[in-house]
């Protein structure tokens, strides 16, 4: 398949692109085997009796979930949505368009759960749960990202993700689950990272780290593990430690913590700020990831915790960790639970915090000083990452999580562009790899996926000269390292913003 | 005898409307949501929650920043059918209050452009591929009702009037269980028997964005979630082992 692969055109202008019914019509991503869905405690392989499994989990869902159960009901197939989504830009495809891939659920819902489709199911445009629906639903519940960038202009806030969650958690619970998202949250299980790379080589790595930034800077920056007592526990995404660009952000944080003399840790059993959870939409996986967080936090006695550049592990931080962990501020009293992490932290700092939080409160008290000259080899545009703009926030204020990073980079660097406004802030468009698609049985959608992004970079590359295109997001950074030669771009033009902080800043010097 | 098949079909559809629309509340009220969801940047204070929600019903500012079209279109249809509704308060008051014989012209005029809203989202509908593609026929009747409940009510604004004086009897007596005649007329018969069409369907069908807007998590929420733990019911459950550390 990747050998046909090609990226689609760019639009001359970009306009909304006619429908191309069954484009990406196919069997969707690979399906998890027998041995990676027990372990994660779901069937095997599909159950005989799907279909009642499956409607019984759906109406479980629709009372668990108020956002399942009202937007279900309330869309009037406006279709403001219909030409939000990065995936139906790239690919054309119909059932790509937010409300048509709703209607896949919302199709099944009518028919099972309402009145009129019961008794009027063509009227309504309800259909049986047939295996071909499931089949549908398999495939085109991994076209979606979960990027929340149709919600933003649903008069009523409908969010796909949320469907999409739902979704792939009927999937999940009738045996048919997505092999690469599923793989992933059970090596975190066993191992306490997505890469499954265990705690003597993550130390061993570490130290490789140490020789290589003494070399490069002739200072010990550390990168500690498993330091109890520490201040500072940094949860960072587990690709920070050996996939490029990422390592060089991880870098960048070392040398900040460096810089101020701060206590910080990493630690060896809770190394993944990422959770898979959150994309198989699956509360109860999502919980079990992020308590290992709560341990670590635990048994190493922090005060703070500060998270690394990873998009939707910031939305699981930022957002559930305090519902999930206690990781936060203002518990009940009475919640044993929660009081008893909430008590150990420093409460004088947001909980948790983003790296680039800490990071722009340094710079803000004037704790860092840098020499910009040291980037002024790049041109520097910024792209917002879905989750953190649209299911975060940094600061004390709404849009902080905009506001911080560019300040970050205006500070490191001397030439910094936006990219059309159409596409950035809350607008921002998926990098095409997030929520648990970044996997090369995908790389066909995953190309295609990333044409609006890749549109607007053009345009300021064509008229800025820019060659640095900075994120706060692994998966961002690997999907666009993976599909930019798609698009004639160099690879190496991506980075996290944290390693234009690495290259600027200065050692020692205060 | 029309008479009375009117009365019995408003009965009816009042209670469906009122009970079905209660009961779908009471789910969506009873529903947890176990997580915060606001699409950001949201408010962070409860009355910049209020001041968004009042943003999207008044304003519709998420549909402002999706499409300016479907937006004029629905907005001056909403805007329209309220006044229309308001207007028609004076068929079940009396006295009349004063305000509502003041916007009288207003709201009979605002039948016109509620005719052309519709008219313009039904034409997006046939005209948009896009449109065209995710509509239902559910979506095409919803519309045709609108717009033969305005036509209709146009009709007898402009064309041909009806007993109004006789309707209101009615429509009182209905009120006060006092049953009254209903003027014979037949463009009367079909306003009125569409409206109750449309009262009945309410509660299940999407007419429920009305209500369903109130309580949607992305909209609803404060972005405080760092400051303030929110769990629901069934998640705190899970806590029962108390450390809640999984080993």
């Amino acid at each position: 398949m990747s050998a046909t692969i090609t990226a689609p055109a760019y639009r001359v202008i970009p306009i909304i692109p006619t429908l191309k019914p069954g484009s990406m019509e196919g069997p969707g991503p690979f399906v998890a085997n027998e041995k990676i869905q027990e372990g994660l405690g779901f069937p095997g392989k599909l159950v005989d009796d799907w279909h009642d499994q499956a409607i019984a989990k759906m109406g479980e869902l629709l009372g668990k979930y108020r956002s399942l159960k009202v937007f279900m009901d309330t869309c009037v197939h406006c279709g403001a949505c219909s030409d939000k989504c990065h995936y139906f830009i790239g690919t054309q495809d119909p059932k790509n368009m937010p409300v048509a891939r709703q209607d896949l659920m919302r199709s099944v819902y009518r028919r099972y759960f309402t009145l009129p489709g019961k008794l009027f199911p063509k009227l309504v445009g309800a259909r049986d749960l047939t295996r071909e629906v499931l089949d549908e639903w398999h495939n085109y519940y991994h076209q979606c990202s979960e990027c929340r960038r149709c919600s933003v202009f649903c008069p009523y806030g409908i969010d796909t993700a949320e469907v999409t969650m739902a979704g792939r958690e009927i999937l999940d619970s009738v045996g048919y689950g997505q092999k690469y998202d599923n793989e992933i949250i059970g090596k975190v299980h066993k191992i306490g990272n997505n890469l499954g790379l265990p705690g003597p080589a993550l130390k061993d790595t570490l130290e490789g780290l140490e020789e290589d930034v003494k070399e490069a800077t002739g200072i010990d920056v550390k990168f500690p593990v498993d330091v109890k007592g520490a201040e500072v526990l940094l949860i960072t995404p587990s690709a920070d430690f050996f996939a490029e660009p990422h390592i060089d952000s991880l870098i960048g944080y070392g040398k900040v913590f460096h810089a101020t003399g701060t206590s910080w840790t990493l630690s060896s059993m809770s190394s993944e700020a990422a959770n898979f959870g959150m994309f198989i939409g699956n509360y109860e996986q999502l919980r079990k990831v992020a308590l290992r967080i709560r341990q670590a936090a635990l048994e190493l006695g922090v005060k703070r915790i500060v998270v690394g550049e990873c998009g939707h592990a910031w939305r699981v931080a930022y957002s559930f960790w305090n519902t999930l962990t206690g990781v936060g501020d203002g518990a009940d009293q009475d919640d044993k639970f929660a009081m008893m992490l909430q008590k150990q932290l420093d409460h004088r700092y947001k909980q948790p915090s983003h790296i680039c939080e800490f990071t722009w409160d340094l710079i803000e008290r004037g704790a860092l000083s840098f020499d910009k000259e040291a980037n002024d080899k790049h041109i520097i545009t910024f792209h917002d990452s879905c989750n953190v703009a649209r299911g975060s926030r940094m600061g004390d204020y709404p849009g902080g999580q905009f506001d911080i990073p560019r300040n970050i980079i205006k500070t490191v660097a001397n030439h910094f562009v936006e990219m059309d406004p159409g596409t950035t802030h809350e607008r921002t468009f998926c990098c095409g790899g997030g929520g648990g698609l970044l996997t090369d049985d995908l790389m066909d959608l995953r190309v295609k996926g990333a044409l609006p992004r890749m549109e607007v970079l053009q345009q300021v590359v064509d008229q800025h000269g820019v060659n640095f295109l900075a994120v706060i997001c692994a998966i961002c950074k690997t999907q666009f390292s993976k599909v930019m030669p798609y698009y004639g771009f160099d690879r190496n033009m991506v980075g996290g913003v944290h390693q234009l902080v690495s290259n600027a800043i200065k050692l020692g010097a205060k | 005898m029309t008479g009375i098949l009117f009365a019995i079909l408003f009965y009816f559809a009042t209670l469906m409307l009122v009970v079905g629309t209660l009961y779908r509340i009471s789910v969506y009220t009873r529903t947890p949501a176990p997580l915060k969801i606001p699409t950001t940047p949201a408010p962070i204070t409860t009355g910049g929650v209020v001041m968004r929600m009042m943003r999207e019903v008044f304003l519709f500012e998420s549909l402002f920043k999706a499409n300016l079209w479907t937006w004029a279109a629905g907005w001056l249809f909403h805007a329209s059918l309220a006044l229309v509704l308001l207007r028609h308060l004076r068929y079940f008051t009396e006295p009349v209050w004063h305000w509502v014989v003041f916007m009288q012209p207003f709201g009979t005029y605002a039948g016109i452009t509620m005719l052309l809203g519709v008219a313009a989202l039904w034409a997006r509908r046939i005209f948009v591929e896009r449109i065209r593609y995710i509509s239902t026929p559910s979506d095409h009747l919803m519309l045709a009702l609108f717009m033969v409940i305005a036509m209709s009510g146009l009709v007898m604004s402009f064309v041909e009037h009806t007993d109004v004086v006789a309707v209101k009897g009615f429509m009182l007596g209905l009120m006060n269980f006092d049953r009254q005649k209903l003027p014979s007329n037949f463009v009367l018969y079909v306003h009125l028997f569409m409206v109750a069409v449309l009262m009945m369907i309410f509660p299940v069908s999407k007419l429920l964005h009305a209500p369903g807007l109130f309580f949607s998590p992305s909209r609803n929420q404060a972005d405080n979630p760092r400051d303030k733990r929110h769990i629901s019911g069934w998640a705190k459950q899970l806590e029962s082992n108390e450390t809640g550390v999984a080993r």
